[in-house]
């Protein structure tokens, strides 16, 4: 049920919901904006920006503290958060959804309570060629801390992953597989629910990056199987600053704590702290309140329009992207699998991507250029970088011609047409 | 920030000396008799160049470049090896401070830039100042990290 998708082709027209996004309206640097910088983080609806607004004027007091009404009231809001997000990923227990920062935050939990506590020398933590370097670089510390070993999954020119590679380097060593759902750079959507069962098979932890995922495509992680999954609230329309870990309870309930402070507590004394249960032992100090509760509203926003909806919606805008820039002599797609979201990296002979990010942005059109936090992508392409355009619900046909016509421009300037 | 944006800015930023010097840069290549050398990283857009120098009797007498970047780090690369050749190093280092300030800041008065004068446009583009910047820091490094390498 993953990957329920809407048959190709299928039109899903959402362009009433463009208007729920004030900040579409704004022009930049004097043109129609076209915000295609979607996988960096989403644009808000006025219904996020106004349900943060609204904890602060009516609901602000800190939580799990005060005896007062409005500490009870604001607890209760950010607690009914928490079971929003519960229902969305389909968790089994509420316990089992922490409030982080985001996904690197989130990831880094897992890394330093679970990993660093568990693992031994030469045990393997396995991950892909396509990671993000928050799913890569917490696990370089905890090799250092441990002695463990990262391994490495390889892309094909596709940008797919190996699979016989995975299986040869899936083992008995393997304590962690640690991958991304959706690749931000190649947007790649991997078919991670087989992976996750092999994993398991062999006795392995499932760490899943879900933070290019959730805002594209519905997502189940009692259906997955897998032990941890990491998103952030930023890309999923909501604030920043908040973002979330699912953990198996089990696995959470028996993780030691990985910040001290308030909140996380039972009891304190100079001699001794015991540590409240989970998830409260993983919120040391006070959190992002307002985020969480606003965080809700923005998965009942998304609901609410339906994610297959919305992930048909930017399959039409990628393959009508896709189609333009194919026929654009010198253009290259960086990322071409079989099973791809919304994202479109692209080089272009004889202009850097940089220069191509500047040429766009100067007719208001928002990419990302650069190497996306993937370098080993890059350097897997010998590329410095790519050109990037990732869609949202908001996002148009107006939106993709604005980008070929840009690209052409740029193309013209450079004199790069031949 | 100048109120009018787009094509006219655009071509500020996007001279043709820009893209001549984009296309053929001038003095690339690596100079394996150099005395002094760095290497300069941009490790936001991957822009990455190594610059070589000749200095002798406090002058800089040969200066090159290599690597690989976006078309205004090439250009300003280029454009730097011709500005600073056959320069006093307390002369380039002056000629340094004043091209920031040029891109950056309140521009010095009455400093004839030369052709260095093409890339001003980057002012409207402060997320490219870094780009047009990384040959003259490589370049700063390279005079004083060189000079630090010779005395071990
Ligand atoms: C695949 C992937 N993982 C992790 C992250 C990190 O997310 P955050 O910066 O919100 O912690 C990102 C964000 O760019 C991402 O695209």
């Amino acid at each position: 049920m993953n990957m329920n998708e809407v048959p190709a082709g299928a039109a899903v027209d959402l362009s009433a919901h463009a208007a729920d996004f004030p900040i579409l309206s704004r022009p930049v640097r004097g043109k129609r904006l076209a915000y295609l910088d979607n996988a960096a983080t989403t644009q808000k609806p006025e219904v996020v920006i106004e349900a943060e607004r609204r904890f602060y004027r009516e609901s602000n007091a800190n939580i799990h503290r005060g005896v007062h009404w409005l500490s009870q009231h604001a607890t209760d809001l950010y607690e009914g958060a928490r079971e929003r997000v519960r229902s969305f990923l389909n968790a089994a227990r509420v316990e089992e959804i922490v409030f982080t920062r985001g996904t690197t935050e989130s990831i880094n939990l897992v890394a330093q309570s679970w990993a660093r506590n568990t693992l031994q020398p030469g045990d393997e933590i396995l991950i892909t060629a396509m990671e993000h370097h928050s799913n890569i670089v917490p696990w370089q510390f905890v090799c250092e801390q441990t002695g463990a070993v990262l391994k490495v999954v390889p892309i094909n020119d596709a940008g797919e992953l190996v699979l016989d590679a995975f299986d040869e380097l899936l083992g008995p060593r393997t304590r962690l597989l640690a991958i991304t759902e959706v690749s931000n750079a190649l947007g790649t959507v991997n078919d991670v629910a087989p992976l996750i069962r092999r994993a398991r098979a062999v006795g392995a932890r499932v760490l899943v990056d879900g933070a290019q995922a959730v805002a594209h495509m519905p997502v189940d992680v009692r259906a997955l199987g897998c032990d941890f999954y990491a998103f952030s609230g930023h890309k999923l329309y909501g604030p920043t600053g908040i973002g979330v870990l699912y953990a198996r309870h089990e696995l959470l309930q028996a993780m030691p704590p990985w910040q001290g402070g308030g909140s996380m507590i039972e009891t304190v004394s100079f001699e001794r702290s015991t540590f409240a249960p989970a998830p409260q032992r993983f919120e040391a100090g006070t959190p992002h309140i307002a985020g969480a509760v606003a965080l809700a509203t923005a998965i009942d926003y998304v609901l609410e329009i339906g994610l297959e909806r919305i992930g048909a919606h930017e399959h039409a805008l990628l393959a009508r992207a896709t189609a333009a820039v194919q026929a654009l002599p010198g253009v290259r797609i960086i990322g071409t699998a079989a099973h791809k979201a919304g994202v479109l990296s692209l080089v272009v002979d004889g202009i850097h991507p940089h220069d191509l990010g500047t040429i766009l942005d100067a007719d208001g059109v928002a990419i990302r250029a650069g190497h996306h936090c993937a370098m080993p992508v890059m350097t897997r392409y010998g590329i410095p970088g790519t050109a990037r355009a990732s869609f949202a619900l908001y996002n148009n046909d107006e939106d993709v011609d604005a980008l070929v016509r840009a690209i052409r421009k740029a193309q013209d300037m450079f004199g790069g047409r031949r | 920030m100048s109120g009018h944006e787009g094509f006219g800015d655009l071509r500020e930023l996007y001279q043709e000396v820009i893209f001549d010097h984009n296309r053929q840069p001038r003095n690339f290549h690596s100079m394996a008799d150099a005395d002094h050398v760095a290497e300069g990283h941009n490790p936001l857009c991957g822009d990455q160049l190594t610059v070589y120098l000749k200095v002798a009797d406090g002058v800089v007498q040969d200066v090159s470049f290599v690597g690989h970047g976006c078309a205004i780090s090439t250009a300003s690369a280029s454009l730097m090896t011709e500005a600073v050749k056959g320069r006093p190093v307390e002369e380039v280092e002056a000629l340094f401070r004043d091209f920031h300030a040029l891109l950056t800041d309140v521009p010095p008065e009455g400093r004839d830039f030369g052709k260095l004068e093409v890339l001003a446009g980057v002012r409207e583009f402060p997320a490219r100042v870094k780009c047009a910047t990384l040959a003259w820091h490589t370049l700063h490094n390279a005079l004083e990290g060189g000079g630090t390498a010779k005395t071990e």
